[in-house]
C-alpha cells in the first residue's frame, strides 16, 4: 500500500495501518473495559472508547483510500453526534439508578435473578 | 426529483411525523382534563395513519438512494403499525394515578421509536440505517426506565441503554471496515465490491454481531430477561414484538441485498446460532416462575425460528419471515394483554399465581390459552401455519438436520407453554385471582388478537398478499 501513504507535513509519513492499529487497540480496550469495570460511569467511558475508535477508522479510511468523496467523514460526524445523545440518555438513566440504589456499582444493581 | 417531492415520497414517515407532532402539541396544550382523552386520541390518530399507509404507493428511491421504498417494506410497516395500535389499546397502566403524569411521554416516545424503525427498514445507506437504529433504541431505554418508583425499571433501563450502545459500537466497527474495503456505504453499490476476503468477513461478523444483540439471539441474549422483567409490561410487549420484528426484517434485507455474495458464510453463522438460540432458550424457559421472564425466553426461542426463515436466502424465506412476524404479533400481544390486565389489577406476575384462573376469569384464560397454543404451534391456530411455512422454506434449501432440531424443540416448547395452560385450567388454588373487570380498550385489543390468531392461519389471503410483494422485492 505504498502509494497510499500521504505526506503533508514534510516529516516521516504515517501509514494508514498506524491509524488502524491505534483504533484497534482503542476498540479492544473499550471492550475489555466494558466487561471488567464494575461502575456504570466507567462502563460508559469504555463504550465511548469503542465509538471513538470507529470515528478514527472512518476518518483514516476516507483520507487515505477515498479522498475524493466525503462519505466516511460525514459518517464519523454523525456517529459523534448520535453517541453524544446516547451518552446523555445513559447518564440520565445512571442518575436515576443512583437515586434508587444509592450508588452506581454494578454488583449492587441486581434486583432480578432467575 | 426535487427535494420537496423527495419528502413527499417518504409518505409513511411524514404522516407518522405529523401524528407525533400533533400528539406533542396536544400534550403541551391540553390541561388536566384534556389528558384524560389522550389514549383515544393517540389511538385514533395512529389508526388514521395506518389506514392512509394502506393506500398503494409505487416502489422507488429518494434522496439519491438514501431512502428506498419497496412494497415489502410497506407490508412490514403496516404490521408494525397494527402491533403498535394493539399496544396502545393495552396501555391502561399509563392511565393509573402512579403513571398518569408520564402519559404524554409514553405515546410520544413509542411513536418516535416506530419512526426510527421505519427509517431502518427503508434505508438504502448505512448512515440512514444507523440513524434509524439509534432513533429506535435510545427512546426504548427511556421507556424501559419510565416507572421511576421502581428499582427494577431503573435497572432495566440502565441495562438496555448500555447494551444498545455497546452493540451499536460493535456494529459500527464492522461498518467502518466494510467502508474501508469497499469505499461506499450505499446498499446498492456494495454487493459488487464484496468478495469474501478475510477483512470483509471480519467486518461482516462484527456488523452482524451488533445486529444479533438487537434481535437477542443466544449468545447475545443476556440482557433480554432482565429488561423484559424490569420494564413496564406495556414496553416489554413493544420490545418483544415491534422491536424484534423490525430488527429481524432489517437484518434479512441487509443479508439479501448487501451480503448476497457471502451467503455461505452467513448461512453457517446463522446455522449455529439458530440451534443454540432455540435449544438454550427453551431449556431456560422451563425453569422460569415470573411470566414476563418466561415470555422473554420464549421470545428468544421464537427469534431463532424467525431467523430460520432467512437462512435459505430465497424470496419464499422472506415471505415466511414476514408472515411469522405477523402471526407472532397477535399471539404474543394476546399473552401480554392478559398479563397486563392481571398485573395492573392484582400485581401478580408469577405463573403459580395463575392457578385456578379459569374458575374466576374464563375469558381471560381462554385468550391466554389460544395465545399459548399459537406460540407453541398447535394446528388450527395461526402459529402452526407460520411455523410450518418457516420449516418448508428451510427444507426447500436442504437444511434437513436444522429443521429436525427445530421440530424437536417445538415439542419442548409445547411443554412449557402447556404448563401455563395447565396452571390456569387444571391446577387447584385456594385463593385464585378474583374476577377482574376490563375496560373496553383492553377488550378490543384482546378480541383483535384472538381474531388474528384464529383467522390469519385459516385464510390464505394474508400469506398470498405477502408472497406477492416479496417476489417483487428481490427482483
Amino acid at each position: 500500500m505504498g502509494e497510499l501513504i500521504v505526506n503533508t507535513s514534510g516529516g516521516a509519513p504515517i501509514p494508514l495501518t498506524a491509524y488502524l492499529i491505534v483504533s484497534l487497540i482503542m476498540f479492544f480496550a473499550g471492550i475489555y473495559g466494558f466487561f471488567t469495570r464494575k461502575n456504570l460511569i466507567l462502563i460508559l467511558i469504555s463504550i465511548e472508547l469503542i465509538l471513538n475508535s470507529v470515528d478514527i477508522n472512518f476518518a483514516a479510511f476516507n483520507r487515505y483510500l477515498f479522498p475524493d468523496r466525503m462519505e466516511g467523514l460525514f459518517y464519523a460526524l454523525f456517529v459523534i453526534a448520535i453517541s453524544a445523545c446516547e451518552t446523555a440518555v445513559a447518564i440520565a438513566i445512571v442518575i436515576n439508578v443512583y437515586r434508587k440504589f444509592g450508588n452506581t456499582e454494578v454488583d449492587n444493581i441486581q434486583q432480578m435473578k432467575n | 426529483m426535487d427535494s420537496f417531492s423527495n419528502f413527499l415520497f417518504m409518505r409513511s414517515e411524514v404522516s407518522l411525523l405529523v401524528v407525533i407532532l400533533a400528539l406533542l402539541v396536544f400534550d403541551l396544550t391540553a390541561g388536566k382534563r384534556g389528558m384524560r382523552y389522550f389514549q383515544p386520541i393517540a389511538i385514533i390518530l395512529l389508526a388514521i395513519h395506518t389506514i392512509l399507509h394502506l393506500l398503494p404507493h409505487e416502489a422507488g428511491i429518494a434522496f439519491g438512494g438514501m431512502y428506498t421504498y419497496t412494497p415489502m417494506a410497506g407490508v412490514v410497516k403496516t404490521i408494525l403499525n397494527i402491533a403498535t395500535l394493539i399496544i396502545f389499546l393495552q396501555a391502561e397502566a399509563f392511565n393509573s394515578e402512579r403513571m398518569s403524569n408520564k402519559k404524554g411521554e409514553y405515546y410520544f416516545l413509542t411513536l418516535v421509536t416506530l419512526l426510527g424503525f421505519y427509517f431502518m427498514i427503508s434505508s438504502g445507506h448505512f448512515l440512514l440505517f444507523y440513524i434509524g437504529l439509534e432513533m429506535a433504541s435510545i427512546p426504548i431505554a427511556t421507556l424501559a426506565a419510565m416507572e421511576k418508583q421502581s428499582k427494577r425499571s431503573a435497572e432495566a433501563g440502565a441495562k438496555y441503554i448500555l447494551m444498545a450502545a455497546f452493540s451499536s459500537g460493535i456494529m459500527l466497527f464492522g461498518i467502518s471496515y466494510l467502508y474501508g474495503t469497499t469505499g461506499t456505504l450505499y446498499f446498492a453499490d456494495m454487493p459488487a465490491l464484496i468478495s469474501a476476503n478475510t477483512l470483509q468477513i471480519m467486518a461482516f461478523v462484527f456488523f452482524i454481531a451488533g445486529m444479533f444483540f438487537k434481535i437477542s439471539l443466544v449468545p447475545f441474549h443476556l440482557w433480554t430477561p432482565d429488561v423484559y422483567e424490569g420494564a413496564p409490561t406495556n414496553v416489554t410487549s413493544y420490545l418483544s414484538v415491534v422491536s424484534k420484528g423490525a430488527a429481524v426484517f432489517a437484518l434479512a434485507l441487509l443479508l439479501y441485498r448487501v451480503f448476497s455474495n457471502i451467503i455461505e458464510q452467513w448461512q453457517s453463522i446463522l446455522y449455529g446460532l439458530i440451534i443454540i438460540s432455540i435449544t438454550l432458550a427453551n431449556l431456560f424457559a422451563i425453569r422460569q416462575k415470573n411470566i414476563k421472564r418466561f415470555l422473554a425466553f420464549s421470545s428468544i426461542s421464537q427469534a431463532g425460528y424467525i431467523v430460520l426463515g432467512i437462512i435459505g436466502g430465497t424470496p419464499f424465506g422472506m415471505t415466511t419471515l414476514v408472515y411469522y412476524i405477523f402471526v407472532y404479533l397477535f399471539s404474543n400481544l394476546a399473552a401480554f394483554g392478559v398479563i397486563t390486565i392481571i398485573e395492573n389489577r392484582t400485581g401478580k406476575v408469577n405463573i403459580p399465581d395463575y392457578k385456578g384462573l379459569y374458575s374466576t376469569n374464563p375469558r381471560l384464560s381462554f385468550v391466554m390459552m389460544l395465545s399459548m397454543f399459537s406460540l407453541g404451534g398447535i394446528p388450527p391456530f395461526a402459529g402452526f401455519f407460520s411455523k410450518f411455512f418457516i420449516f418448508a422454506a428451510a427444507m426447500e434449501q436442504g437444511f434437513y438436520i436444522l429443521v429436525l432440531i427445530a421440530v424437536i424443540n417445538t415439542i419442548i416448547s409445547l411443554y412449557y407453554y402447556l404448563l401455563v395452560v395447565k396452571a390456569m385450567f387444571i391446577d387447584k388454588n385456594e385463593h385464585p385471582i378474583p374476577s377482574l373487570r376490563t375496560d373496553s380498550y383492553n377488550k378490543a385489543s384482546l378480541i383483535f388478537c384472538t381474531a388474528g390468531i384464529l383467522l390469519v392461519g385459516i385464510f390464505s389471503i394474508f400469506m398470498e398478499k405477502i408472497e406477492l410483494f416479496s417476489f417483487a422485492m428481490i427482483q
